[in-house]
């Protein structure tokens, strides 16, 4: 087991509502777990908490047996990356600069990269396939690339689990299939991977675990393929979906309803 | 594995850029420091300027009149390395608090150093001090601002940014206040121009003995600043980005903090405030070396030792009686920065 969460609680403020509210979660390796939730039910809130970047207010986080709370960020570093969602940064690093930060956990405070960091850039850069952008500035690079390159800086921090916060969002339907190949690929190499999306069909493609949470801060884990149901997408949404099986993708599809 | 090795050799290629560039940067401050000693009221011609510091650093007698020694050694030398180390401090303070900030508009003043300064050297003006006191006051005076600055996102329990660029808004206006009322209490005959030409910046009074008496607080916190540059780079990804890559956010942006700190207020005691230089110089440096600080950091750092060294020697030059240094550092860096901007307008949108 990587990480286990025990009985985490957030609020935003003290009066405001649990968003998070007795969530237990246990992440092991190869494995996938998607977090479904409608708008505002705190997915990414959820995904802050297991990358220790906001403290829980109630309940205890273990990162490979260890209590969080006692690590420090390089260490948290070590075993979790972060793939935010994509955004444009003040300056103009490379992306082989860029992709070189993820190197951060392995670097001492008044140290810089060495050969061999380039070198593991250089290797993650080619198995992402954008080894000859490796030159250009990440400003000026496509929202797709731009992925590419912080799934890129994710691997190079050699880490155990990957969180991707909505990695489908902001692309087109190409982008999004192929970021779900890499998820995939990535969790059939060892890494455990944890993604935030609002498409349950993205959860029921890449199969593995499912963790659905609710407005009232309460989360439901299971395997894909039993917990999707019509009954609970309709409880979490508040609509009429449809699951239908496809014989020609050979799995369940979510289809909305008529307007 | 091609293009993995061509990748290599441009990354090797544009550091040797940069080097190149930074050594043809010093041998540009050095024909300008040679420039700048000649030239004047009373001018000396280059071999006569350097065989007056050549025999004082040796012992030897040379063939030049007392005067001309005097002129050298007593007034343009101790300006030239003043204006020298204020331009490298401003640019570098400048670069780092950009690169903290994540924010190519923020300025080494923002923080509130330059106004605290001011207030402490206007105090010393009042109390009728000057020389060393009156640096030893702006100094204190800088760094009490910034310390006020940063210690109310700290009571107010916030830890973001955004906190401490409103703070800096907070204590730059009172500080501005209690300016004014100093200026309004002073003499106006004696005490209320010399601190209006404080605020201003100036080269004129520089010693050699100021400069000594803060060279260390330049020197130190530049060297810390290059070490730490690349982790300059992560926190410029926003905090909780580079949280997530493993930096410990808090301490290197208060090691950062502290170091530009330091080196804006130790530039300021010796010179008084001085602007547009920390936000122009960086913007100028990134253009041609990129956004790496490791690279930056240096370059504009030179830069900015070629800029004030120039302009302190115009203002010393044009005119009848001399001028403070912010009048012709506005009039260059404003529509120059305009210049800058128009160019990025793409990447700032």
């Amino acid at each position: 087991m990587i990480i286990e969460a025990k009985n985490l609680e957030f609020a935003y403020s003290k009066n405001s509502r649990k968003v998070i509210n007795g969530v237990s979660l246990s992440i092991e390796e190869g494995q996938i777990i998607s977090i479904l939730g409608p708008n505002g039910a705190g997915k990414s809130t959820l995904l802050n908490l297991i990358a220790t970047l906001s403290k829980p207010d109630e309940g205890e986080l273990f990162i490979t047996g260890k209590n969080a709370n006692k690590m420090n960020p390089k260490e948290v570093a070590s075993v979790i990356s972060y793939v935010p969602q994509t955004h444009v940064p003040a300056f103009s690093y490379t992306v082989f600069n860029f992709v070189l930060m993820g190197r951060a956990p392995k670097v001492g405070m008044f140290e810089k990269p060495k050969d061999e960091d380039f070198e593991i850039v250089t290797k993650a850069l080619s198995d992402v396939g954008i080894l000859d952008l490796a030159n250009k500035p990440y400003t000026e690079i496509s929202g797709g690339e731009r992925q590419q390159a912080t799934i890129a800086r994710a691997l190079v921090q050699e880490p155990k689990v990957i969180l991707f916060d909505e990695p489908t969002a902001h692309l087109d339907y190409g982008n999004q299939l192929k970021t779900l190949r890499v998820i995939k690929s990535l969790s059939e190499r060892g890494y455990a991977i944890v993604i935030t999306t609002h498409n349950p069909d993205h959860a029921i493609m890449l199969g593995g675990t499912t963790a659905i949470l609710d407005k009232t801060g309460h989360l439901r884990v299971g395997n894909s393929d039993e917990i999707i149901t019509e009954q609970t997408l309709n409880d979490v949404y508040g609509t009429d979906l449809k699951l239908i099986y496809m014989e020609d993708v050979g799995r369940n599809v979510c289809v909305p309803p008529r307007l | 594995m091609d293009i993995a090795s061509k990748s290599k050799k441009n990354t090797a290629k544009s550091n040797f850029y940069a080097i190149g560039f930074d050594l043809f940067l010093l041998v540009v401050l050095l024909l300008c420091a040679l420039l700048a000693l000649c030239v004047g009221k009373y001018s000396v011609s280059p071999s006569e300027s350097l065989e007056v510091i050549f025999c004082e650093l040796t012992g030897k007698v040379g063939n030049f009149t007392a005067m001309t020694r005097n002129v050298i050694l007593f007034l343009r030398v101790p300006r030239i390395v003043a204006s020298i180390l204020c331009g490298i401090m401003l640019a570098m303070s400048g670069v780092t608090y950009q690169g903290l900030f994540k924010n190519p508009l923020v300025s080494p003043d923002f923080l509130g150093v330059s106004n605290g300064a001011c207030i402490g050297a206007a105090l010393a003006i009042l109390l009728g001090l000057s020389g060393v006191y009156l640096s030893a006051f702006a100094f204190v005076g800088g760094i009490l601002a910034v310390t006020l600055t940063v210690s109310i996102p700290a009571i107010m329990k916030s830890n973001s940014n955004i906190m401490l660029v409103l703070s800096g808004v907070i204590v730059g206006g009172a500080m501005s206040s209690i300016l004014g009322f100093i200026k309004y209490v002073a003499d106006p005959e004696t005490q209320l121009a010399a601190i209006t030409y404080w605020t201003m910046g100036s080269f004129s009074f520089v010693t050699m003995d100021e400069i000594k008496s803060v060279f260390f607080v330049m020197l130190i916190p530049a060297i810390i600043l290059m070490l730490m540059s690349w982790w300059i780079d992560i926190l410029s990804m926003g905090e909780s980005e580079a949280k997530s890559l493993g930096a410990n956010v808090s301490v290197i942006r208060n090691i950062a903090i502290a170091c530009a700190t330091l080196m804006t207020a130790s530039s300021v005691c010796i010179s008084g405030t001085i602007g547009w230089i920390g936000l122009v110089i960086p913007h100028f440096a990134r253009m041609i070396v990129g956004p790496n600080n490791a690279k930056l950091i240096p370059t504009a750092g030179l830069m900015g030792g070629v800029f004030m060294l120039l302009v302190d020697t115009l203002t010393r030059t044009i005119g009848v009686a001399e001028m403070p240094i912010s009048i012709l550092t506005g009039l260059i860096g404003a529509p120059f920065y305009a210049i800058l901007l128009y160019r990025q307008r793409k990447t700032l949108s």
